[in-house]
């Protein structure tokens, strides 16, 4: 199978697109996504200017999403692995430190159960640590 | 679907609220520097009804000096007259209940009936237990030997900075406020973007019973006011409710300023009836059916929602048909009208999420016992952000079992045996909050002894009583609040040697 044809974990909507430029060109600087957990603004995305949000060996690298990379923590990553993410951007104010909250704006995940078959086929993954190891950050 | 024709009592009046708020600094009212605002939008239309002050830096800045002026003198006020204020302050929402609860459902879209009867009635209690506890509570000595004697003496921390989820917006601050000002703390609170409104009605009706500085708010968004306050280095100390990503986060700014947090970041609460439940159709039968209704409560958005429900196989059939023709029975409708049993969602993105959890669930293959959709509301509410309370069968796996959904849905599984029950309940990331239901007595001991999480409710579920500390296990944060052990978290420890020995030592 050539590299080519690996089927993404995540993916991302043209609202979240156009949302990420926004971002990028406000902010002068990459970006970066982290899935959280929890209660409240739980169980969504949040971007950070790259490198504000230190990861390490207990997040997983589930991909890039234009350009920015998208981790996970490692426990979540575990109920979560079967199932492709789409960020998308809803209106809405989220209670946390994501950047795109000002704007009125709140990035989500939307979810797609993987087929069998794109199981045999998905994107590797790496832990945080791994990526600073490897100066991939 | 059709959309539900609202046959129900007539929703109270509003209550007069301000065009717009400015920040609650050193007893001031205090526009923001930005001298922007932004909307309020209340979910029961989706409709803005008030402005906050959109705070930043400068506005946090200002919010600690005036905390450090008022600590000098906080610090130092007797715990007799930090009860007073405390206790005043409990009059005073006490007094002013029906107008506060009003607010409340306006600003979160929670039911009428649950912001009379809970939040604001524990926001009374909370702060009368704290102002109780101080008069009581005492440090240590002890006598090492006959001319030693160490005292252990309690000193409050500093200038805290506070952080508050949009959930319960003036319980979850009381929480947070209370043992702070108790220990003899000032704090800078930043309230949740979606929910500034109902703490600042607060503050107008107490702003006269505190020294200006002790209690401070800013409002603001995450990034922009939130942010500063969790770096700065002159808070002594930060309080999280939130998720696990803020967390995080909060704990990695505390590191670099080697400060200490409390955190409460969530929950899948396991709610585990046992098989003899079942063994009568009785009034505890019926308790324990309500007690799995429970999860819609605060339409689900409760870090301890009981979101898995764990029944024993041969009871599922007789149990969850009553289970599901009872949440059947929740009377959705306008917040403000008295009848209604069941609100809107905080939120659009809340909304959002929920309904993206619900597509997930039927994808991974979960059935859908009742709900499973959003409820489209008419008379007004169209624009509201309802959801219909929603119960889904599957298997622990299922991510609608794994993570914290913050709606009205709860999923539910069947277990043979209680160790089945026990790695059930525990496998999850979190440990929050759990239930146990059984007529068994050695099960009411030894299951909850082996849950792994800080609150398990044994034959109740949803009580927050202050006086019973509350907190979580693993991924769920760690201190306790609602107990006086929330105030060691706002104290640090002086230890005073003392020696009463007129010799040397003779070293030197």
């Amino acid at each position: 199978m050539s590299e080519s044809k690996t089927i993404p974990r995540v993916i991302l909507s043209e609202a979240a697109i156009d949302t990420i430029d926004t971002l990028r060109k406000r902010f002068g600087t990459d970006l970066m996504f982290h899935q959280s957990g929890g209660c409240c603004d739980g169980s969504s995305p949040m971007c950070f200017e790259k490198g504000d949000f230190k990861v390490g060996g207990s997040d997983i690298w589930i991909g890039k999403v234009y350009g920015c990379d998208f981790f996970m923590n490692k426990d979540q990553f575990e109920y979560w692995k079967h199932t492709q993410l789409t960020l998308d951007v809803t209106p809405g104010r989220g209670s946390s430190f994501s950047i795109e909250i000002p704007m009125g704006i709140r990035f989500i995940i939307r979810s797609r159960v993987f087929t069998m078959e794109e199981l045999e086929n998905l994107e590797p993954t790496m832990t945080g640590e791994e990526m600073v190891e490897k100066n991939l950050l | 679907m059709s959309t539900l024709t609202l046959s129900q009592s007539k929703p109270v009046d509003r209550p007069q609220i301000k065009e717009k708020y400015d920040h609650f600094i050193g007893g001031k009212w205090v526009a923001p520097s930005s001298g922007e605002y932004f909307d309020n939008i209340s979910p029961i239309d989706g409709k803005a009804f008030s402005k906050a002050a959109r705070g930043n830096k400068a506005d946090i800045e200002k919010a600690l000096d005036a905390a450090h002026e008022a600590f000098a003198t906080w610090s130092k006020t007797s715990a007799a007259e930090r009860s007073r204020v405390l206790n005043k302050i409990a009059d005073i929402i006490e007094e002013n209940l029906e107008l506060l609860a009003r607010i409340e459902t306006i600003d979160n879209g929670k039911a009428l009936r649950e912001t009379r009867a809970a939040d604001l009635p524990l926001c009374v209690d909370h702060f009368r237990y704290f102002a109780g506890v101080i008069r009581a509570d005492e440090s240590s000595i002890s006598e090492h030997d006959e001319t030693t004697v160490s005292i252990a003496l309690h000193e409050p921390l500093g200038v805290v900075g506070q952080i508050i989820p949009w959930n319960f917006p003036l319980l979850m601050a009381t929480w947070k406020i209370a043992p702070a000002l108790a220990a003899g703390c000032c704090t800078v609170v930043k309230p949740a973007e979606q929910t500034p409104t109902s703490i600042m009605v607060l503050m107008e009706l107490i702003a006269d019973v505190l020294p200006p500085g002790v209690l401070n708010v800013v409002t603001g968004f995450g990034p922009e006011a939130g942010k500063p306050l969790a770096t700065s280095d002159r808070v002594a100390k930060v309080a999280f409710t939130g998720e696990t990503t803020t967390g995080r986060l909060i704990m990695q700014y505390a590191s670099e300023n080697l400060i200490p947090v409390t955190m409460e970041l969530g929950g899948k609460s396991p709610n585990i009836f046992m098989k003899s439940v079942g063994d009568a159709d009785d009034e505890f039968f019926d308790k324990a059916v309500e007690g799995a209704v429970m999860f819609a409560l605060n339409q689900g958005e409760v870090c301890t929602c009981p979101s898995r429900i764990l029944v024993h196989e041969d009871i599922y059939d007789k149990f969850m048909e009553r289970v599901v023709a009872r949440t059947k029975a929740i009377k959705m409708g306008h917040p403000l009208a008295e009848d209604t049993m069941m609100g809107a969602q905080a939120s659009n993105d809340q909304f959002e999420k929920i309904l993206s959890y619900l597509d997930i669930g039927k994808q991974e293959g979960a059935e859908v016992l009742c709900g499973g959709e959003k409820a489209s509301l008419n008379s007004g509410l169209e624009t509201g952000y309802y959801i219909q309370p929603t119960i889904f069968k599957g298997h622990n796996k299922m991510r609608i079992f794994q993570e914290e959904i913050f709606g009205p849905v709860t999923s539910v599984t069947t277990f043979k045996t209680t160790e089945e029950a026990i790695a059930i309940a525990n496998d999850t990331m979190y440990g929050l909050g759990a239930g146990l239901w059984s007529r068994d007595a050695h099960e009411l001991y030894q299951v909850p002894r082996a849950i792994q999480a800080g609150r398990v409710w044994v034959n109740c579920y949803h009580a927050y009583p202050a006086h019973a500390p509350f907190g979580g296990y693993k991924k769920s944060g760690f201190g306790r609040e609602n107990h006086l052990m929330m105030l060691n978290h706002y104290r640090q420890t002086k230890n005073m040697l003392i020696s009463y020995s007129k010799n040397k030592l003779g070293f030197f």
